[in-house]
């Protein structure tokens, strides 16, 4: 078992760990943060993504001591004083989610998308969110989400 | 606050947002794995490597000695836990061959994945590594993988009880098909294979068994389409008393048929709960998923169609086999037959014959994928319309137009004896020939034909029908379908003017909550906000046949709406008498009764809500409260109907196809939620888009799976798919009063066809008028090198491509 000190949604923890321990099921069984799904083996589908330092990860792609001392935000903390977050609004009004499986990955993954790039055609968020499968919407309404909330995150009026 | 689009007031057939999506967005959901009981143990299969082998013996001792591991069972230690196998629902002939299916393999494995052994642990990663250290002793057998071999003389049977491996032959033969062939003056007959496809609904399935040992009762969760059908036939499978046992579908993330089973995993969580009497728990791995949930397709198609010499048809034939894979899951045999009926698509017939076997092979089962029977039918046909188009020479919107039925309103008889409840299929195709610019795009693709372009253009067209609305229940049963195709609806008015709706529908994704409180809205004038719908557990929810096939609406919203029209009955005599006048002198609008003449004295339905709780002044005869229930069972199916059109642009030299336009325009009757129609839609297209030119399971002459796992199966992601322009048309069904027809399948059924025709139109000028799915850039490739080239000009004037010689060297996409 290793010690680990990290920070998960403004909120520090401290834990020991099993040094195979992926940060995926750290946050889910031992945080009991269930928001961040697992849809695959192979590092494909993106359901895990998370942010780690401000940049979204998959995290069954990493081990839960490799968090040591990092800031990590799941979709359970991406929601402020109980507002929703621009990008879960937007997949709300757009009607970007259907079962909602792929919806905290996907969000999490926009999230770095558009903190990272300026305007974006939706052949850019197409390309942005290759590491994301969804096999339900067929992915139109999540660009048109992903597009929507650019737009009001970078309109003057929130910045 | 729900937000009305179109018109204000009135919730069905406004673009709402949906109800469920708050817990989604922010994470609060619970699906399977988020699930836990104190004193869960862990579950873990072991599963054949071999895709067929005599199981000598299964040694389970050093697993059973392994950190935290509480038992392991062979399925021969398990034998004694079933009533019966895994049921198979759909015997479709009298003389069908199932084999006995038991959960864990007891004296062969029949394919690779097929569960030998089951360990329980304390720990999910400890039962994952016991299962590794069971020691199975297999003696590899022989391996049928293709159809044909299998159905060959002297080929090596799946199942040894059985003369060979044929499981079943189903036909049905309409008019004077030999007739109508022999005098046709055009017969165009072409082969299709359909490939076999793995789901991957995102989220994998799971199972947790929660026992109550002193009072011998069990509750299931599973991530389930279907927790009212897995209540009777769990129940079957294990001899358990059915009133001890309940079944709850949680959230469940997306299902497309695979979560449309009876699987060997939640027979055995629930063996072992009852074995062991403590609570376990299962979560598939993605890439254990690939072997052991059902695949989908596997159809080779013998299509033939005879028509005159303008292509007017007047007969199709079509010979299928059908894969069934292993085992008969719980309607394997089914699917091809759900497909039966629409071999003639949209256009008039007088001759009719289908016939298909069902062939059993040493791969993992296949049964129900969004679709399931409708897309095989459906790119039969409109690979065939083309084919005929081109042999007589027509445009392909020309050929379907000639051969369309012509619009009706009211049911009308086709020549397979069933009852099409309404159509206009010009109608949707005018509309996405409008939208597509569709006489711009032949002039673009003719400049480029002459120019001799690397890139061509093609276009494809599919005008498709489906059969959804599952199922009137009399013709399940001619069909030799073992359940029924009701489903139940029951609304409880509150005494505080809220209300609660119940459904057996059980929703994975397409906004039933939604749905429903939008229709019950409009009809009891309740606040869509003040409704709550629950569904997906057998306690809450008794009654039901859960969600498939597009039923949701057209039979499960039918008889919400049922239950709506008895709540206001009741709600009108009790209304009656507290105004003290005759129930003919009320009228109703929008939850208020008011007499005729005097609108000022008038009554809610919340109010009358309240005085039917109370019960201090009701009319003799009545019964306090205010609930009803309605099951409805169909009249008829419902047939969803539109126009799918498709650009692609290929690259003649290396073999890429992309789409640059699609439009599709469907007709699923009367909307109720638009938005959600839109995304069913998408989501359907881009299924059918993945098939055409994505995925497809392979597996090598042994029976092992090759695309075993999701980095080498192409589920494509955003920057494989383009965008669509979607529209509809309005055509009522026939069969319900809301005139709806169902659209959880049309995109995933019209596309594959429409993407197909676009790449060969493409080609034609290659003289090449065939290529199987998917439509891979290495297929196209080799069909282009294959016809001599990728000289596009007929004459051969301007030579681009490089020789046979030197076919290799230019090899796209090579080492991929
Ligand atoms: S769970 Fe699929 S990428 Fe992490
Ligand atoms: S909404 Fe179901 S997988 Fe994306």
């Amino acid at each position: 078992m290793r010690r680990i000190s990290l920070t998960v949604n403004g909120v520090k923890h401290d834990a020991m760990v099993e040094p195979r321990q992926l940060l995926v099921y750290f946050l889910r069984e031992q945080l009991a943060l269930t928001g961040t799904n697992v849809g695959c083996d192979t590092s494909t589908c993106g359901a895990c993504t998370i942010l780690v330092n401000g940049k979204s990860a998959k995290s069954c792609t990493l081990l839960a001591v490799q968090a040591d001392g990092a800031e990590v935000t799941t979709i359970e903390g991406l929601a402020s004083n109980g507002e929703m977050h621009p990008l879960q609004k937007a997949f709300h009004e757009s009607h970007g989610l259907q079962c909602g499986y792929c919806t905290p990955g996907m969000i999490m993954a926009s999230v770095d998308l558009i903190a990272n790039n300026d305007a974006m055609s939706d052949e850019d968020i197409r390309m942005g969110l290759e590491g994301n499968l969804c096999r339900c919407t067929g992915y139109q309404n999540i660009v048109k989400s992903v597009q929507q909330a650019a737009g009001e995150m970078r309109s003057p009026a929130s910045t | 606050m729900a937000q009305v689009a179109d018109q204000a007031q009135k919730f069905v057939g406004g673009g709402i947002l949906r109800k469920e999506d708050p817990e989604l967005l922010t994470g609060a959901a619970r699906f399977i794995d988020d699930m836990s009981i104190p004193g869960m143990l862990w579950v873990s299969f072991v599963r054949s490597p071999f895709a067929h082998a005599t199981i000598n013996s299964v040694d389970t001792s050093r697993a059973a000695s392994m950190p935290g591991v509480r038992a392991v069972y062979s399925g021969a230690d398990l034998a004694d836990e079933w009533a019966d196998g895994l049921p198979c629902a759909w015997p479709v002939t009298e003389d069908i061959k199932t084999p006995k299916h038991w959960p864990i393999a007891q004296d062969k494995a029949r394919f690779a994945g097929d569960a030998v052994a089951v360990v329980v642990a304390e720990t999910r990663p400890q039962a994952l590594d016991a299962a590794e250290t069971v020691d199975v002793d297999y003696e590899p057998l022989d391996v049928v993988v293709d159809m044909e071999a299998a159905l060959a003389d002297g080929a090596t049977k799946v199942h040894d009880e059985f003369e060979n491996n044929s499981s079943y032959v189903w036909n049905l033969d309409v008019g004077e098909v030999e007739q109508v062939f022999n005098d046709a003056a055009v017969v165009v007959k072409e082969r299709y294979y359909h490939p076999r496809l793995i789901p991957n609904a995102i989220e994998p399935r799971g199972v947790i068994c929660q026992p109550n040992p002193a009072q011998g009762e069990y509750t299931l969760y599973s991530a389930t389409q279907i927790p009212h059908i897995l209540k009777v036939t769990l129940a079957l499978t294990l001899g358990l008393p059915e009133q001890k046992l309940r079944v709850v579908a949680p959230d469940v993330g997306g299902g497309f048929g695979s979560k449309l089973n009876v699987y060997a995993e939640e027979a055995t969580c629930l063996a072992l709960g009852r074995k062991l009497g403590v609570p376990l728990k299962w979560i598939e791995t993605r890439s254990e998923g690939y072997l052991a949930t059902i695949h989908g397709r596997d159809v080779i198609q013998d299509m033939e169609v005879a028509a005159d010499e303008n292509g007017k048809i007047a007969g199709v034939r079509a010979n299928l086999l059908a894969d069934m894979g292993a085992y008969l899951q719980l309607v394997t045999p089914g699917i091809p037959i759900l497909g039966a009926f629409l071999y003639h698509g949209v256009y008039d017939a007088q001759a009719y014959s289908f016939t298909c076997t069902g062939v059993f092979t040493n791969k993992t089962p296949t049964d129900a994928y969004r679709g399931a029977g409708r897309p095989e039918a459906t790119y039969a046909v409109e690979r065939i319309m083309d084919a005929l188009a081109r042999r007589v020479g027509k445009d392909p919107v020309e050929i379907r137009r000639l051969n369309f039925l012509a619009p009706f309103d009211e049911a009308r008889e086709v020549v397979t004896g069933l009852s099409f409840d309404s159509g206009n299929y010009d109608a949707s195709l005018d509309k996405a020939l409008d939208m597509f610019g569709y006489d711009d795009l032949r002039a673009e693709q003719q400049r480029r034909r002459e120019a001799g372009d690397t890139k061509q253009l093609g276009i494809g067209v599919s005008t498709y029908i489906e059969m959804c609305g599952l199922a009137p229940s009399q013709v399940l049963a001619s069909l030799r379908y073992v359940a029924g195709g009701w489903e139940a609806a029951t609304i409880r008015c509150h005494p505080t003017g809220k209300v609660t709706v119940i459904t057996g529908t059980s929703p994975h994704g397409q906004g039933h909550v939604t749905a429903w409180s939008q229709i019950v809205a409009d009809e009891l004038g309740v606040d869509f906000e003040d409704i709550e719908v629950l569904h997906g557990d057998t306690a809450i929810s008794p009654l039901g046949m859960d969600s498939y096939g597009s039923r949701s609406l057209s039979v499960g919203g039918v008889a919400l709406h049922y239950a709506a029209e008895k709540v206001v009955t009741k709600a009108r005599t009790i209304a009656a008498h507290e105004l003290e006048v005759s129930e003919e002198d009320l009228e109703y609008s929008g939850g208020t009764f008011s007499v005729k003449g005097a609108p000022d004295k008038s009554k809610t339905i919340p109010e009358i809500a309240f005085s039917a709780w109370t019960a201090h002044n009701l009319p003799e005869g009545t019964e306090p409260g205010l609930e009803e229930t309605h099951v409805f069972d169909p009249p008829n199916f419902t047939f969803p109907s539109g126009a799918h059109l498709c650009a692609v642009e290929v690259d003649t030299e290396t073999g890429m196809t992309n789409i640059v336009k699609y439009v599709a325009v469907d007709d699923c009757g009367k909307a109720i939620n638009p938005t959600i129609i839109e995304g069913q839609v998408h989501g359907g297209i881009a299924q059918g888009i993945a098939e055409a030119m994505y995925e497809e399971a392979v597996y090598d002459e042994n029976g092992v799976l090759m695309t075993s796992s999701m980095s080498n199966y192409r589920v494509p992601s955003a920057a494989e798919l383009p965008t669509f322009e979607i529209d509809r048309t309005e055509t009522p069904s026939t069969t319900n009063p809301l005139g709806v027809k169902g659209i959880g399948e049309a995109g995933t059924i019209a596309s594959p066809p429409a993407v197909v025709n676009a790449t060969i139109d493409a080609l034609a000028p290659l003289g090449i008028d065939h290529i199987d799915m998917p439509v891979s850039p290495e297929r196209v490739w080799a069909a282009i090198k294959n016809a001599g080239g990728s000289t596009v000009d007929a004459r051969g004037a301007e030579t681009t491509g490089a020789g046979s010689g030197t076919g290799s060297a230019d090899a796209p996409g090579g080492g991929t």
